[in-house]
């Protein structure tokens, strides 16, 4: 049996050892936003924020979250609230499909929680774990730049 | 994509830990940015994983009063990048860090996992050939250059526990240069070359053996860097594979080798 909070909200389940924390929110908690790509940690759709630090939860085990804080996409805003991040890549035109957004959206709430991204090259580099088969790159780093420059929170 | 089922030990003592390693085919969880990839791919299927991520007082970076430092073997990979001190003691280092992978991987992927995966192409590996690392294990203590057997082959025994890894002073003056090669930011070098310049060379190659190796017959030419460059081609013996021919490796071995000692050279001398 494990507990953990996402979004707020303390779940206990019991769960098998192999259970990807990804396919944990999915599965269990029908948490669909959080995306499974590449199931290996290089494509970053699956990023979570687990325990304040952006994790990909395609490389974790549901177990090994026991008694954690995670956050997902469905924590930052929703169809009539968006967070400012989230309207952020909606001005900025910062996803095409869409695939890629839930991880490039709790990356850049990692980043802008925790850095000063005075640069652009800090942004990209921040974003490096992440891909984007629209290559829609230029639109999220710009996304994230203004909300770095509004200065009012992720 | 799923991996093998297997049974979960998350032990709160290394005592535990070690008991539970005595069984066949145990594997130790650390970070889990490598081993967990493999899972999923069943390159390996363990009956127990024993998740080392529960037992405290393993995360940590300390000042060992001698003007070197102690790292426990859970600090991630963030938590290295991040410290001042271990910036200030040992810089060649923390440049080593811009290359290792990604924030979400650096945020849950540990120093000592990193080690005893022993990825040829991993940078800390070859960083603590380096810096002439002593590796401490729950059984003895391991010189950095005694541990690699191999590609992700380790000097440990099955129910042996990496706890901490011990980096002794760099001399006064020590000058540094890294120099990495890679396709594209954090993924694996192609290769990389680390060097430090004292009283003497000390040059380390990654990505370009079955394990991260000195290169001593390119030390002993140093000052010669022309000379110890072309040297350091003829020491590595790399792979081909579809990211690039042994010998594009072994011409990158040999510019990085010449980069990394004009840095470390200048360092030195300034």
């Amino acid at each position: 049996m494990i507990k953990l909070t996402v979004n707020g909200i303390v779940y206990e389940r019991e769960v098998e050892p192999r259970l990807s924390l990804a396919d944990f929110l999915r599965h269990e908690l029908g948490l669909t936003g959080t995306h499974v790509g590449c199931e290996q940690g290089v494509c970053g759709a699956c990023t979570v924020i687990l325990n304040g630090d952006s994790v990909r939860s395609c490389l974790c085990f549901a177990v090994q979250a026991d008694g954690a804080e995670i956050e997902t996409v469905e924590g930052l805003g929703s169809i009539d609230n968006l967070s400012p991040l989230q309207k952020s890549f909606q001005e900025h035109h910062a996803l095409q499909c869409g695939f890629c957004t839930p991880g490039m959206l709790m990356t850049g709430v990692d980043l802008l929680r925790k850095y000063p991204l005075a640069t652009d090259e800090e942004i990209r580099e921040g974003l490096s774990g992440n891909l984007c088969r629209c290559t829609g790159y230029q639109h999220v780093v710009r996304a994230i730049r203004a909300v770095v420059e509004a200065g009012n929170g992720d | 994509m799923k991996p093998a089922a297997f049974e979960y030990l998350a032990p709160v003592s290394l005592a535990e830990a070690v008991a539970a390693l005595g069984r066949d085919d145990a594997k130790i969880l650390a970070g889990g940015q490598s081993l967990v990839p493999m899972l999923n791919f069943r390159l390996r299927a363990p009956s127990l994983l024993v998740d080392i991520g529960r037992i405290p007082g393993l995360d940590y970076i300390e000042d060992d009063r001698a003007g070197g430092l102690r790292i426990g073997a859970m600090t991630r990979h963030h938590t290295v990048e991040t410290s001042d001190l271990l910036r200030q003691r040992f810089p060649v280092l923390h440049a080593a860090m811009q290359y290792v992978a990604h924030l979400a991987i650096r945020n849950k992927g540990t120093i000592g996992g990193s080690l005893c995966h022993g990825d040829p192409a991993a940078e800390l590996p070859g960083l603590m050939l380096l810096l002439d690392a002593r590796l401490k294990t729950t059984q003895r203590t391991i010189a950095a250059e005694d541990f690699y057997e191999g590609a992700l082959d380790t000097a440990l025994a099955e129910d042996e526990i990496l706890t901490e890894i011990l980096l002794p002073p760099l001399p006064a003056g020590t000058g540094w240069g890294f120099e990495e090669f890679a396709r594209r930011s954090g993924d694996f070098a192609l290769t990389a070359v680390g060097a430090t310049v004292g009283e003497e060379a000390r040059i380390v190659a990654i990505g370009a053996h079955e394990t991260p190796l000195r290169l001593r017959a390119a030390e002993a030419l140093f000052p010669d860097i022309e000379a110890a460059a072309e040297a350091a081609r003829e020491e590595v013996s790399p792979n081909d594979d579809l990211h690039g021919s042994a010998d594009y490796r072994r011409h990158l071995v040999s510019v990085l080798t010449r980069h990394a000692l004009m840095s470390a050279r200048e360092g030195a001398a300034s």
